[in-house]
């Protein structure tokens, strides 16, 4: 007996939550004396309004995409990953390391290069947590959160003594050879003649992002490997009872989680800044987490929560430019959004559930 | 089991109102009428049974007997009086008072804690414990409900747990008791204790209200019976003008077959043998210690005994997955080749591959993923299967279309493969898995609990299918703590007793009484009574490290 239709769980209940956040979020900017109404005006214009807004809105939700998926794989194994921000750290170290060293002459060869980097600095800072916790018990949530302050220490560490140009005060590596430069969209759309989305940063690795969202529904979906990981994130004695091993899918699971949060360095580092900076992921990790569950660990849902995210970062950042709302504020109405779709869910889908069942019950009696 | 006979209808209560009178309740859950205008009426001071089959809505009028649902419309009468029991203080406050299957106990609290809590007197302690071990004084006095109250609950074997389940309800001066399900995991011995104490309770005035799907039970112990089915009561009798067929007939709604029917067994050679079989869990305790028995061909051995006496690590172990962290001895040899105890080896889908089938004990947490289609249930397990793979993505066509005809061959209901395992009852959530197991066509199928949690129906029908399956020339290896079961559908029964097998004995030579003994660890069976079967240690040995049994 499901409590109530597919699309009352999938669309109505985060969207209830999003009014919600955006309510409470109106009543505190009415507090600290703004209109609430111009300011949804001025992120609405500012992210989606111009072609402009677009390609800063299109950039942050394939950081999002990447993070998002990352911890949706996990969570099909009943693994909670919030190393995703560490991940992509290393991914990024991957990805320069690549991209620095490698003879690569042209961006079409560089990106597959580089996407192997990534995914394996990725994969490997996630492979020590899920060793521990499939062998020892040691529970993912803690190491990989701690990986995370590992990851940026150690990233400090190579920028500073080993990457950084010589004569450079910039924590940061050189910058990556010209040839290995990713075409923005708004260089693809010139091809094509048109004009879009100038001195923005969108670029090919949304693509990327969109490929990796059905690759990973056919290896959730479609595949032995994630029908055993589905099936040992449900119920491990089940798993065990099955001949599925849990050590390999806590494992294997995680490899690809941190693969995942890894090629997230596609978008920022080769694409954006082109050289290795020391906070480049700017807490996409963390934002994959609220990403994931706002799209209920689905690909397609991910896509969709990350455009969310994507906006509000967008917006929030015209926010803080062009009014007087404190940029702190901005993080206050994120963090609404993720408290409201995120960890308030059963708040809002409890009186849903009810909802639904007093109608049908009402039919009946009908 | 005896039958207490000395109270039956010995109160008049023709004038007095009824203990509980139920008037037209009905309750739904969506779209499931699990109470459909159900009329009870339960006269003071008698033992009122309620039988049907799972699913036929027992629980739920019960729960809302105790204030966990609200029913949709109908009134409730306690001692004549309408009442609005909202939640379960109300409804202790009315006198009912209820005995859950599953106990809700605080393991490493002491009896006399677990008692008080929740009916604390103030916010110190210490007068309320004071208080109540005098009450608990008395009460065992009353009732022969001898607990020692400052033993903790871990401490307790089951039937004692059961004990301080019935003392907490009537601390709270319950004069109705609602018992759920009370002798599931009870030795026959136990169960029989159980029932003096409820014949005691009766004598004092107490009004009982046993649930249960035992025939046997309904008829020794009970003054009226109410059958219920597909949520409707479809019959309310007095006990001594009914017979077991009759009932069992209410309850199904059509004749049932009540012993299995089957021919002589022609076992041919050894399938499975065990020498010695040891295991000590991480803990450091010992659950297996020596087991050794074999199965031929074509012939079923039924292993009974209480349980948490070791047949689930045996069954774990045979499956090819014993708890984390164990160490194991001995030797499995199938079809003559022996199995590997430990390493990658040792797993569950190379098990499967020997051609053993298993059907767990438990299949909402080990067979089945209850959050998956049908369909995907059914490849669960063998989703390496050459035939449900297309290089690398698994073939879900094919998947679909097997499920489906073992789905038919099964009559597994409703016929819909794309429902999730938890949208189907339990009975029909065991053909899904038995189906996978038995049409898989295991040289061995192992089978723990067949028939737990399924209804009459059902369990005909699984019980044909492991018959056959026998009669195929299979071996089959049935764990079950029903002794009806292992009775009627073993070709030799083996009982286990804290990780031994305690000997084997062939269901026509032996007894309820005699298996009943051998299950309490008491082998000399010529010069006891099966009334000495009541394992006080049982649970306890259990739990203290390499303690002697």
């Amino acid at each position: 007996m499901d409590k109530m239709p597919k699309w009352a769980d999938v669309i109505l209940t985060p969207v209830i939550s999003l009014v919600l956040a955006m309510a409470i979020s109106a009543i505190v900017i009415l507090a600290i004396g703004e209109s609430p109404w111009m300011a949804l005006k001025t992120m609405v214009d500012g992210a989606l309004g111009s072609s402009y807004g677009w390609g800063f809105t299109l950039y942050y939700t394939t950081n999002f995409i990447f993070t998002g998926l990352a911890v949706a794989v996990a969570y099909h194994a009943s693994l909670f990953n919030i190393g995703g921000e560490g991940q992509a750290m290393m991914g990024g170290l991957g990805v320069a390391l690549v991209l620095l060293y490698l003879p690569l002459p042209h961006w079409v060869l560089a990106l597959p290069f580089a996407m192997i980097g990534a995914a394996m600095f990725g994969a490997a800072w996630a492979l020590i947590p899920a060793w521990l916790q499939a062998k020892r018990g040691s529970h993912i949530v803690i190491t990989t959160i701690m990986f995370n302050f590992i990851a940026a220490a150690l990233l400090n560490y190579v920028l500073v003594n080993i990457l950084r140009p010589v004569g450079s005060m910039d924590p940061a590596s050189a910058r990556f050879p010209e040839a290995t430069h990713l075409p923005t969209l708004s260089d693809l759309a010139l091809v094509l003649g048109v004009e879009w989305g100038k001195n923005t940063p969108v670029n090919v690795t949304f693509f990327v992002a969109l490929i990796a969202c059905v690759l990973v529904w056919a290896l959730i979906w479609r595949t032995r490997l994630g029908y055993e990981i589905r099936a040992f994130g449900r119920s491990e004695p089940a798993a065990m009872y099955a001949g599925i091993s849990p050590v390999r899918i806590t494992v294997i699971a995680m490899l690809v989680s941190g693969a995942l949060a890894g090629l997230m360095a596609i978008n920022n580092v080769m694409g954006e800044s082109e050289r290795l900076l020391l906070n480049a992921v700017e807490g996409a990790g963390f934002i994959g987490i609220a990403v994931a569950l706002m799209g209920r660990n689905h690909p397609f849902g991910v896509v969709l929560a990350a455009l969310l995210f994507g906006f509000l970062y967008q917006g929030g950042g015209e926010l803080a430019l062009w009014t007087s709302i404190p940029r702190e504020l901005i993080i206050v109405i994120q963090a609404l959004v993720i408290l409201f779709t995120g960890a308030l869910d059963n708040m809002v889908r409890m009186p849903l559930e009810r909802l639904f069942l007093a109608l049908s019950n009402k039919r009946k009696d009908a | 089991m005896t039958g207490g006979s000395e109270n039956v209808g010995g109160r008049s209560h023709e004038t007095a109102p009824y203990a509980i009178e139920l008037r037209g309740i009905s309750k739904s859950f969506g779209s499931v009428q699990a109470n459909k205008n159900i009329d009870l009426q339960v006269p003071r001071g008698s033992i009122h049974g309620i039988i049907g089959e799972n699913g036929a809505g027992k629980s739920t009028l019960m729960s809302i007997l105790y204030g966990f649902y609200k029913p949709d419309r109908g009134e409730i009468l306690v001692n004549g009086q309408k009442l609005t029991i909202s939640d379960s203080q109300t409804a202790i406050r009315a006198g009912i008072g209820m005995v859950f299957q599953h106990f809700k106990l605080v393991q490493n609290f002491t009896v006399l804690e677990n008692i008080i809590l929740g009916a604390e007197d103030g916010a110190l302690l210490r007068p309320s414990l004071a208080k109540a071990r005098g009450v608990l004084r008395d009460l065992a006095k009353e009732y022969q409900l001898n607990v020692e109250p400052d033993e903790l609950i871990e401490e307790l074997s089951v039937g004692h747990q059961q004990r301080v389940e019935i003392l907490k309800a009537l601390y709270r001066h319950a004069d109705i008791l609602i018992l759920d399900e009370p002798t599931g995991v009870l030795t026959p011995a136990e169960a029989d204790h159980l029932f003096r104490i409820l014949e005691g309770l009766k004598a004092e005035g107490k009004t009982i209200i046993l649930i249960t799907h035992k025939l046997r039970e309904i008829m020794d112990i009970t003054d009226n019976v109410s059958v219920m089915r597909r949520g409707e009561m479809v019959a309310s009798v007095k006990t001594a003008e009914t017979s077991p067929e009759e009932l069992a007939e209410l309850m199904v709604g059509r004749k049932v077959l009540l012993s299995v029917d089957k021919a002589v067994a022609q076992p041919g050679k050894p399938i499975l043998q065990v020498q010695d079989l040891r295991l000590v869990d991480d803990e450091g305790v010992e659950r297996l210690r020596g087991i050794s028995f074999e199965i031929r061909a074509g012939e079923i051995l039924g292993i009974a005994g209480v349980s948490g006496n070791g047949q689930t690590q045996l069954l774990e172990l045979l499956g090819g997955y014993p708890e984390k962290g164990s160490t194991v001895g001995g030797t499995i040899r199938m079809n003559g080749e022996e199995l590997d105890l430990t390493g990658t080896r040792s797993d569950a889908a190379t098990r499967r591959k020997r051609g053993i089938g298993h059907v767990p004990e438990d299949r909402q947490v080990e067979g089945l993923i209850m959050d998956f289609a049908a369909w995907e249930n059914v490849a669960f397990g063998y989703h390496h299967a050459p035939e449900f793979n297309r290089g690398m993505l698994m073939d879900n066509g094919a998947i679909r279309t097997d499920a489906d005809a073992k789905m038919e061959r099964f009559d597994v209901r409703p016929r819909n493969s794309n429902l999730a395992a938890r949208n189907f009852s339990g009975g029909n959530q065991q053909k899904i898995v038995v189906a996978r197991e038995i049409e898989r066509n295991p040289d061995l199928l192992l089978i723990g609990q067949p028939t737990r949690g399924v209804d009459i129906g059902a369990i005909e029908f699984i019980h044909k299918r492991i018959v056959e399956l026998r009669d195929a020339g299979k071996a089959v290896l049935l764990v079950s703590v029903e002794l009806e079961e292992i009775l009627s559908l073993s070709d030799r029964i083996a009982v286990m007793f804290d990780g031994r097998i305690m000997g084997e004995r062939l269901p026509g030579e032996t007894t309820t009484g005699e298996l009943g003994l051998l299950m309490a660890g008491i082998t000399d069976t010529q010069n006891h009574s099966a009334e000495e079967g009541i394992p006080p240690e049982t649970q306890h040995v259990d739990r203290l490290p390499g303690g002697e049994a």
